[in-house]
């Protein structure tokens, strides 16, 4: 039984990776050839380099990603704070309005807001461009950073709040002082979720970008429909190896920080 | 009366540490044993053993004569009441009850009648298409034991399960199993930490530390015979002092020599000297080989319990007479009541049944 | 705290602003017409497409059911292993959908291509070419590919929170180990199957992408007639919002359905 298990799991890991795997093997072809490997180069990688398409969206990705889950992160955490004080009615409206644009269909989101952009590019002289992507990634970024700070509300103890006031604090000094470093967690983790989100959203991106300003994402769709190029091979590369650095190193410090606590923990 | 189950040899390792050193232990068929010992014992580890969610490094678990070491816990007529009682949250109290038959494809009918007649036995008729979550901890824990019982298994393992109750609840609860276990004729192994709900409802203990069995026998022969000083300690409260056994039935402490009624101990041999604080009786001080000063009167309910403070022992005493705080005072003590041990070279090592030996040799 | 409430000011403004209003205006466009008068046209319009509709809920169910059993002994496993690996096998199984999403489908379109790998490895044994892309099984196999880690996680969270001594009671009962596994561990990983579940059907029925590049232009999903409304050369965005409206309708509806399923009062010991 044991040996099945590893065996299932095995071949379900291999399902995932192969493809990606494939990928890079072939950002090292010499041809173009998807079946066959003909010999080792790093040409593609230098095309890619030199592709101002490419550097640019990427930067225009990032600069995005940045204001946007900054923006969201300040927006959200503010907001989450003022509903954890709302009634019990007005909260739970409030929560589903902010729980659609992470349950509807993503196409659905960028559609409206499209729609909305249309409807006011007429009457404000507005282009569709940076300002409407910076917009749209907020609006779908705000949602995950109020799903991250709210449940922090709720394991806050609640007389934290009255306690500093009793010693002294008036309430935004208190709120400064003694709530903020308890949602802080919860803050950083959606900061980093919204960041994660606006890097890799397409299809919102999709629909309220402009012809001047595009995203890595986009940039990559309309490279996959125009033509089968080992670029994208080696652009997908350089996105695994940044995505396991990444991922490797996040995991190393949670595991020293666990370790860290299960020692302290034991000398107690 | 036979061996239901024996543990032989038990040894239990994990990450280096010796859980369980060499267990052996035989349970008779119908009776009610206890493990007890503090936290860490091995009780419980002993318990999962006898179950089967525990396999054991080395040794043997024998059911009625049968090595049962490799059968997994699904086949063993073995029925466990877990210490969180562990109710399935799927499913009512019913369903939770029938569980056991369902598996076992009673029929309907068959389970009907079981499930009732156990409903009755816990006094929870009526509850059957409760949600377990909406218990109180009391019904909770009579849900589990139901639900263990109805399989009419032979042998019934329950671990810790009156913890979580208030003091009033778990008295009533100690009698209603002692009651339904004599009832039913059933073999309970039993696990706690507190000695007094050990020696209420048991036939038999077994007092473990460290992964020893430091004794086996009787509640009242653990409390009136503890063969060991963490026995003596553990069980009731009790004044340890050193002695020097000075021939057989006389043995000296506290300056003073005293006849008792123990054995087979070598000549001049240093001893344990054990003495229960409600064998201890209050004398005028003049005529009294102890003397001492009462440094403290705590009222008891039942009795005062008075430190009284004797140079180089502070003894404690029960007395349904207060003595006032800094008196003088004299105790004596029927030689029967003090009881000698051997001094342990290592703690837990203590093999159980050596004193009574010693006895006999003599 | 109450004082607090002001925070949320500037939130609620953009939510209604950019949330509730959008949403709005798609109601507004399924039902008016150029000029803006009430009509009920394209709505009726919409019925013309019902084969596509079909298909999309089609191949988004078998997609959510294929994930399903796919994922559910993965999560299993990972739920029962030592808690070291636990966090380590994780990150491994986590990990491909990290990469961009377009990537990962593009991957599929070089391995299912006629001149792809899993041909070429094929007419190494004198077999094929066979077609594999531009076929539903190719779409479904890209819907799968990309959503099977959103099925592995919920279903992950659900199981590991299972008391092990239920499992042990249950083993204790008499269960063996599938009695355990069908008898009380699926019953109580049920919310995770509904977060799974949603997680993966609702992008499965709306995407346009997967169909896009693995389905060729000849098995198009409502995300792709929605996206041609609006950025394809027919702008109808009167049509397009009909259909997004027709489609939020039918995910709501599919929603309540599964919500029957999920007990009420399922806490979890």
């Amino acid at each position: 039984m044991k040996t099945l298990s590893k065996i299932y799991m095995a071949l379900v890991l291999m399902f995932l990776y192969v493809p990606i795997f494939v990928l890079i093997v072939f950002s090292f072809n010499e041809t173009k050839s998807r079946s066959v490997f003909s010999g080792f180069t790093l040409e593609w990688y230098a095309k890619l380099f030199r592709n101002e398409v490419i550097i640019s969206s990427l930067m225009n990705t990032i600069i995005i990603a940045v204001i946007a889950s900054i923006a969201a992160t300040v927006l959200g955490t503010l907001a989450a704070i003022g509903i954890n004080a709302m009634r019990k009615v007005p909260k739970a409206i409030v929560m589903n309005i902010t729980n659609m644009p992470i349950v509807n269909p993503e196409i659905v989101t960028g559609v409206s807001l499209m729609l909305l952009f249309v409807f006011f590019a007429a009457r404000m002289n507005l282009e569709f461009g940076f300002v409407t992507l910076v917009i749209a990634h907020i609006t779908f970024d705000v949602p995950y950073v109020i799903l991250n700070v709210m449940p922090k509300f709720r394991q806050m103890d609640p007389n934290l709040f009255e306690a500093a006031q009793d010693l002294g604090c008036g309430p935004f000094t208190a709120l400064r002082k003694v709530i903020l470093p308890e949602i802080m967690p919860g803050v950083v983790s959606g900061f980093l979720m919204s960041f994660t989100f606006s890097l890799d959203d397409f299809v919102i991106s999709y629909f309220t970008s402009g012809s001047t300003s595009q995203t890595l994402p986009i940039t990559i769709y309309s490279m996959t429909r125009r033509k089968i190029s080992p670029e994208i091979n080696a652009l997908s590369t350089i996105i695994f190896v940044v995505v396991v650095i990444v991922l490797v190193v996040k995991h190393i410090i949670e595991t020293k920080q666990e370790q860290k606590l299960r020692a302290n923990g034991g000398d107690e | 009366m036979e061996n239901i189950i024996s543990l032989r040899n038990i040894v239990v390792e994990f990450d280096g540490d010796q859980i369980l050193k060499n267990i052996n232990l035989d349970i008779k068929d119908k009776e009610f044993v206890t493990l007890l010992g503090p936290s860490g014992c091995g009780k419980t580890t002993t318990l999962r053993i006898i179950g089967g969610f525990l396999t054991p490094t080395s040794g043997d678990v024998l059911l009625d004569g049968k090595r049962i070491n490799d059968l997994p816990p699904h086949k063993r007529d073995v029925n466990t009441v877990f210490q969180k009682y562990a109710l399935f949250p799927h499913l009512n109290v019913y369903e939770n009850i029938a569980f056991g038959l369902r598996i076992k494809k009673y029929s309907e009918k068959e389970i009907v009648r079981r499930v009732g007649e156990m409903l009755e036995l816990v006094n929870l008729t009526g509850f059957e298409k409760r949600s377990v979550q909406r218990l109180s901890g009391g019904q909770q824990q009579r849900v589990a034991i139901a639900r263990a019982l109805v399989n009419r298994p032979k042998i019934l393992l329950l671990d810790e399960p009156l913890g979580a109750l208030d003091l009033k609840l778990r008295k009533d609860m100690q009698t209603e199993l002692r009651k339904i276990q004599q009832a039913l004729e059933l073999t309970f192994v039993y696990v706690t930490h507190d000695q007094e709900e050990a020696l209420t409802m048991s036939d038999t203990v077994v007092v473990m530390n460290a992964g020893h069995i430091q004794q086996i026998g009787s509640p009242t022969d653990i409390y009136n015979e503890p063969k060991n000083a963490f026995v003596a300690d553990f069980i009731g409260e009790s004044n340890i002092v050193n002695g020097c056994m000075l021939q057989d039935c006389l043995v000296e402490f506290a300056g003073n020599r005293f006849d008792c009624v123990d054995k087979g101990f070598d000549k001049n041999e240093i001893v344990d000297v054990v003495i229960r604080p409600e064998d201890v009786k209050v004398i005028p001080a003049e005529n009294a080989k102890l003397t001492g000063i009462v440094e403290s009167v705590v009222f008891k309910g039942v009795h005062y319990e008075m430190t009284v403070d004797c140079i180089d022992h502070k003894w404690l005493i029960h007395s349904t007479k207060a003595e006032p705080v800094g008196t003088t005072i004299g105790m004596t003590v029927d030689p029967f009541d003090i009881h000698i041990m051997k001094k342990s070279k290592e703690e837990g090592a203590y093999p159980a049944l050596m004193g009574v030996q010693q006895n006999e040799e003599a | 705290m109450k004082k607090l409430k002001v925070f949320a000011t500037p939130y609620l403004i953009w939510m209604a602003v950019f949330i509730v209003v959008p949403l709005l205006m798609v109601a507004y466009f399924a039902f008016t017409d150029e000029e803006g008068n009430f009509t009920l046209d394209y709505i009726a319009n919409v019925g013309q497409y019902t084969n596509i509709f079909v298909r999309s809920i089609w191949l988004a169910v078998i997609a959510t059911v294929i994930c399903l059993i796919l994922a559910y002994p993965v999560s299993f496993m990972l739920s029962r292993m030592k808690k070291h690996h636990q966090g380590t096998m994780l990150m491994i199984v986590m990990l491909p959908m990290w990469m961009n999403f377009l990537l990962r489908t593009y991957a599929w379109m070089t391995l299912l291509g006629n001149n792809g790998i899993i041909n070429y490895l094929f007419s190494l044994v004198g077999l094929g070419p066979f077609k594999l892309i531009n076929t539903e099984g190719a779409v479904v196999l890209g819907m799968v590919y990309n959503y099977l880690p959103f099925m592995i996680l919920p279903l992950y969270s659900v199981m590991v929170k299972i008391d092990k001594s239920l499992i042990e009671a249950a083993s204790d009962l008499g269960c063996n180990p599938v009695s355990v596994l069908f008898r009380v561990i699926v019953p109580l990983s049920v919310p995770g199957i509904m977060s799974g579940v949603t997680m993966v059907f609702v992008p499965a029925i709306s995407t346009f992408i997967i169909s896009r590049m693995l389905g060729g232009g000849s098995n198009l999903l409502i995300g792709d007639l929605i996206e041609m409304q609006f950025l394809g050369n027919a702008y109808n965005p009167h049509l397009g919002a009909g259909i997004s409206l027709v489609l939020m309708v039918i995910i709501l509806v599919i929603m309540t359905i599964m919500n029957q399923f999920n007990p009420d009062d399922q806490v979890l010991i």
